[in-house]
């Protein structure tokens, strides 16, 4: 499915719908097109003309002739491109029912938050191929792991009570408190939790570092000299 | 992959849909026949009280001309837009990553031009026949049928509409405006539009023998420019933009 839906405007989504199926000659053109429209749930919009549809339904009917041929591998291009929250919504729920059905989706995005949201494994590009994975796995690749310690006021002593600590490898300020690095955080967090009350300190929360994938991102190009010089 | 008349039906079908909601499509499928069936009408009917009898053959032969004009023009708009127009609508690239043969493609756009033009030349060509022999001076009636005027107008319309086809869709497959496409396609018809006045004028003395070879040439020639059209119609470069 291309970024841009590429409906015939002038024509209803069922007579697009039609036209397609005709092209992928496909037997059971009515249940097949009852079933794609069921999925994107435009079964009531099937005799509108396409251009009286709004962008997002427009996705929507474009997302309906992707699925036309029971696809086991569907390429999407920036889905959701244009779209209003809403509308973003909508689409991000219709490919994520798609992937429960066991459709294999190559979703191609600049939204990062929305690959993180979808995708079980991310491939990032930078005029080439720069990493692959799941989003955990890129994360772990590109930072150390570390917590992030909000205090209500600062430790008289910080060095002190965090360098003690076996689970810490190094630590540092933070505008609300203090971030650890640490190997593994659900060994590191109550060993720092125990030491923090013991030196008499008001703990508001302790929690692992989540760096989004655009950190990721961000991270990688900053490492890439090419992308730099541009 | 064979030849799939499926996809060729789907292109053809969703084409001429396209057309029946297009103003401006219908707008010239209305106007010009109309035009060119009130002024040979007009030309017909007035003949007889200002053309002497030696002149008569060639004014018919000119009002015939008026509905060539039919052929000429109205497939070549209408293919003109085929391609180009898709693509800037972005409704290219969703057909030609279907299974669809280029081939397939182009006889539906074909096919979708064609047919209509055929029906509507021919409706006018017999409303033009009707109304001759109905209400026109005998002389005129019998000048209209007597000679190649009629072989050349049954003969010649789908031929002169293949060539505007093929001329329209070659054009519209490298244009990057419809406008510039429809122009230089019309553009395309002119040297054959040119001959059919020559003969029709009786510039060029034809008979039905020689109507109906050159009807043959022109025949091959169209078949030719599908191959031509087909081989330079590169769907990687259509939709990437790059040739393959």
């Amino acid at each position: 499915m291309p970024e841009s839906p590429g409906l015939y405007l002038r024509l209803t989504v069922m007579e697009n719908l039609q036209c397609f199926a005709g092209l992928y000659e496909l037997d059971g053109v009515r249940g097949r097109i009852e079933r794609a429209l069921r999925a994107v749930n435009l079964e009531d919009r099937a005799g509108d003309q396409c251009r009286a549809l709004s962008k997002g339904l427009r996705q929507r009917v474009a997302l309906a002739r992707a699925l036309l041929n029971d696809p086991a591998v569907l390429f999407l291009d920036e889905p959701t491109s244009g779209l209003d929250p809403v509308a973003s919504r909508e689409v991000h729920g219709l490919i994520a029912s798609l992937r429960e059905r066991g459709v294999t989706i190559f979703l191609t995005t600049h939204r990062l938050e929305e690959a993180e949201r979808l995708c079980h494994r991310v491939a990032i590009l930078n005029t080439t191929l720069r990493l692959i994975g799941r989003p955990d796995e890129l994360r772990d690749q590109l930072f150390s792991r570390s917590l992030d310690v909000r205090l209500r006021s600062p430790l008289d002593d910080a060095n002190a009570v965090l360098g003690a600590l076996s689970g810490v490898e190094g630590w540092k300020q933070a505008p609300s408190g203090y971030t650890l690095a640490v190997s593994d955080p659900e060994i590191a967090a109550p060993q720092a939790a125990r030491a923090l009350v013991g030196a008499g300190a008001d703990i508001l929360s302790i929690a692992e570092s989540r760096h989004s994938l655009e950190d990721v991102y961000l991270e990688l190009i900053d490492e890439d000299v090419e992308a730099r010089r541009r | 992959m064979s030849f799939s008349w499926t996809r060729v039906r789907a292109i053809s079908v969703k084409e001429l849909r396209d057309y029946r909601r297009n103003r401006f499509v219908v707008g010239t499928m209305t106007v010009l026949p109309l035009l060119f069936v009130i002024l040979p009408l007009i030309q017909v009917f007035d003949a007889y009280a200002h053309v002497d009898s030696s002149n008569l053959n060639r004014h018919v032969g000119l009002s015939m001309l008026y509905m060539l004009l039919i052929p000429a023009f109205l497939p070549s708009t209408l293919s003109a837009y085929s391609v180009v127009g898709e693509r800037e609508q972005g409704t290219l690239e969703p057909v030609l990553i279907t299974p669809i043969r280029r081939e397939e493609f182009l006889v539906g756009k074909a096919l979708a031009a064609f047919v209509p033009t055929l029906v509507l030349a021919y409706v006018v060509f017999g409303i033009f026949l009707a109304a001759a022999s109905l209400f026109a001076h005998p002389v005129i009636a019998s000048a209209i049928y007597s000679g190649t005027h009629v072989l050349l107008q049954l003969l010649f319309t789908p031929l002169l509409a293949g060539w505007g086809i093929w001329v329209g869709i070659a054009v519209s497959a490298r244009s990057a405006d419809v406008r510039v496409a429809q122009q230089l396609s019309i553009l395309g018809t002119l040297p054959l539009l040119g001959i059919l006045a020559l003969m029709s004028l009786n510039v060029i003395t034809v008979s039905a023998g020689l109507a109906v070879g050159l009807a043959a040439v022109l025949l091959a020639i169209d078949l030719l420019a599908w191959r031509a059209v087909a081989a330079m119609f590169d769907r990687e470069r259509l939709i990437t933009g790059r040739s393959a």
